[in-house]
């Protein structure tokens, strides 16, 4: 019962995260970019020495927390839906290709994959930003090369087990094009574990950009990025703790949501996953 | 079992070769060797000689191979910053600070871990166990720099029990290790916790229970034995987690460690530095991941009984 419960929750949040991220920035009262000067790290409103104009505060150049935290939200789900539509086109379209095609192209494949799995991540990600330099598109880019081959080792292993099933032999002998057998027949039946994958990948990808651009390699200031804004507040983090405190709790409710609404996905779809995404 | 082991070596060299080549290509990429050597007085002349000196005219697979054999005789130049140390040693005398974080993180990850997924699964249902899968959620979902920020925050800051930042006794290990270890925590909490779960329902439990094993001992010898073969698996990936945890929670503490340096190095575009690192920290990677599988070998009967 209580998992049912927190089920909803979390997809309430992750719900409320979207529209957030999709039309709060209208609605805001303050402009994430421009702070004053006369406002610098004003607390936030239930403070004592808190006002309503700043719910959560200020930061140092007196921008509104509030507004970046929303304006924030966009640039976290933007970096999220492209990733996980770059990674998972590629991944999915090399592992489908190599479970169904077999042979030396097979082995090829998934020892590039193992050898993608077996880099450190972050280390990789730092330094293909360095040379690049942080923007939008390179974080983008650099997150999606390490995250492919999640999607293509797990659309290998779901063809190889959908290939053989009745229902594609069928389709081979009464005529159909090795294409029209993948997209017709093999794809929709793998879909699910693959939704699986993504939805967990929010969490990591969320994560994961915030550590870029925290460790400034990321989306590049003014624009606010949740791990930015936790890194800019560091230094006041005795005076001003709500600016660094509040953009990384966003983090942390966000990943918790897509936590827990994958763990369900995964019970309710592929029970076969469960722990692997620990 | 011989032939798994010498394949899984070979691969390990293959990953360890090609995360050199990708090394190589970026530091190329990142900064022109040339201008950071140079002083501003320099001549034409004087950067002529430095690119032949450094080999620079050379074809590209060429500087590649000088590159893999010097690295071999273990010189991989030196730092570009002010003081031009030896890279190699450089990285050698970071890591001990790094290994011992890693290490004391990864140990208080596993006994405690290991400990609150026993009590989850053995208190099924309960408020403990529900405290428990909460700590273990909030543990996978904190970034680690924030939850380091935090911890400084409320432990340095506010109590004051703990210094906020920097290397030393046995306090300074305190809130490293335990940002460095939550993510894993979690990770090690959850996978004991479920397959302690499937162990309790299993027939030779049952069958313990009926022959009437006491409670403590179907917990403790039956049920926890085969519950640890999953964390065993996912060693590897949890030693990864925390090497490359180090980069952000090395930076966020000061603490003068590899994962620091690699922030550090790359900041300031020190290639042949970097190179060190990567592949230093690749390298441990690798021998991570080895080390497990024979872990694995020692651990599993099936899988002994197979190879």
């Amino acid at each position: 019962m209580p998992r049912d419960l927190s089920f909803k929750f979390a997809l309430g949040l992750l719900i409320l995260f979207a529209i957030v991220a999709l039309i709060g920035p209208f609605f805001l009262e303050h402009d994430p970019l421009r702070g004053s000067l006369r406002a610098r790290l004003d607390p936030p409103a239930w403070a004592p020495e808190g006002s309503a104009t700043h719910l959560l505060g200020t930061d140092r150049l007196g921008r509104d927390v509030l507004a970046r935290i929303v304006q924030g939200a966009r640039i976290s789900l933007a970096v999220c839906v492209v990733v996980i539509a770059i990674a998972g086109t590629i991944g999915t379209a090399l592992g489908t290709l190599s479970g169904y095609v077999g042979g030396w192209l097979d082995r090829v494949l998934m020892r590039v994959v193992d050898l993608a799995l077996s880099l450190p991540v972050i280390l990789l990600a730092l330094l293909f930003a360095a040379v690049v330099g942080p923007s939008f598109l390179n974080i983008v880019i650099v997150i999606s090369l390490v995250l492919w081959s999640q999607y293509a080792r797990m659309s290998r292993g779901e063809t190889l087990r959908v290939k053989n099933e009745d229902y594609v032999d069928l389709a081979r002998t009464s005529g159909l094009g090795h294409a029209a057998i993948i997209f017709r027949h093999v794809l929709p039946n793998i879909a699910p574990s693959l939704i699986v994958v993504a939805t967990l990948q929010v969490g990591v990808v969320i994560i994961l950009e915030a550590s870029l651009s925290f460790l400034g390699v990321g989306v590049p200031p003014p624009n606010p990025s949740w791990g930015g804004m936790v890194a800019e507040g560091r230094s006041y983090i005795v005076s001003a703790w709500w600016v660094s405190a509040l953009p990384g709790l966003a983090i942390v409710l966000v990943v918790m949501a897509v936590n827990v609404v994958g763990d369900a996905l995964t019970d309710r779809i592929n029970p076969g996953l469960k722990g692997r995404g620990a | 079992m011989l032939k798994h082991l010498a394949g899984r070596l070979a691969e390990a060299l293959v990953a360890l070769l090609l995360m050199s080549l990708v090394i190589f290509l970026l530091s190329r990429v990142i900064g022109d060797p040339v201008a950071l050597l140079l002083s501003d007085s320099a001549t034409e002349a004087d950067r002529q000689m430095l690119i032949a000196q450094l080999g620079l005219d050379q074809p590209g697979w060429r500087q590649y191979l000088t590159f893999l054999g010097n690295a071999l005789k273990g010189d991989f130049g030196q730092s570009v910053t002010a003081g031009r140390e030896d890279a190699l040693h450089l990285v050698l005398s970071r890591l001990p600070a790094s290994l011992s974080l890693a290490g004391i993180a990864l140990l208080f990850t596993l006994v405690v871990g290991i400990l609150l997924g026993v009590l989850a699964a053995v208190t099924r249902g309960t408020v403990a166990d529900l405290a428990v899968r909460l700590l273990a959620l909030l543990g996978q979902s904190a970034p680690s720099f924030w939850l380091g920020i935090m911890l400084i925050y409320l432990f340095a800051v506010k109590l004051g029990w703990l210094p906020t930042s920097g290397f030393g006794g046995a306090v300074y290990y305190v809130l490293p290790a335990l940002t460095l270890g939550l993510f894993t925590l979690a990770a090690i909490t959850r996978l004991v916790r479920a397959s302690m779960l499937e162990a309790l329902g299993s027939e030779y439990v049952k069958l313990a229970r009926i022959k009437g094993v006491s409670e403590w001992a179907v917990v403790l010898r039956h049920a926890l034995g085969n519950s640890l073969i999953p964390v065993v698996t996912f060693m590897g990936t949890f030693f990864a987690t925390m090497i490359t945890g180090a980069v952000v929670v090395e930076t966020v503490f000061a603490w003068p460690g590899i994962g620091r340096l690699a922030y550090e190095s790359i900041m300031a575009r020190d290639f042949p530095v970097i190179q060190t690192v990567v592949l230093v920290i690749t390298a441990f990677f690798i021998l991570a991941n080895l080390i497990v599988d024979l872990l694995y070998l020692a651990i599993d009967p099936r899988m002994r009984a197979r190879s």
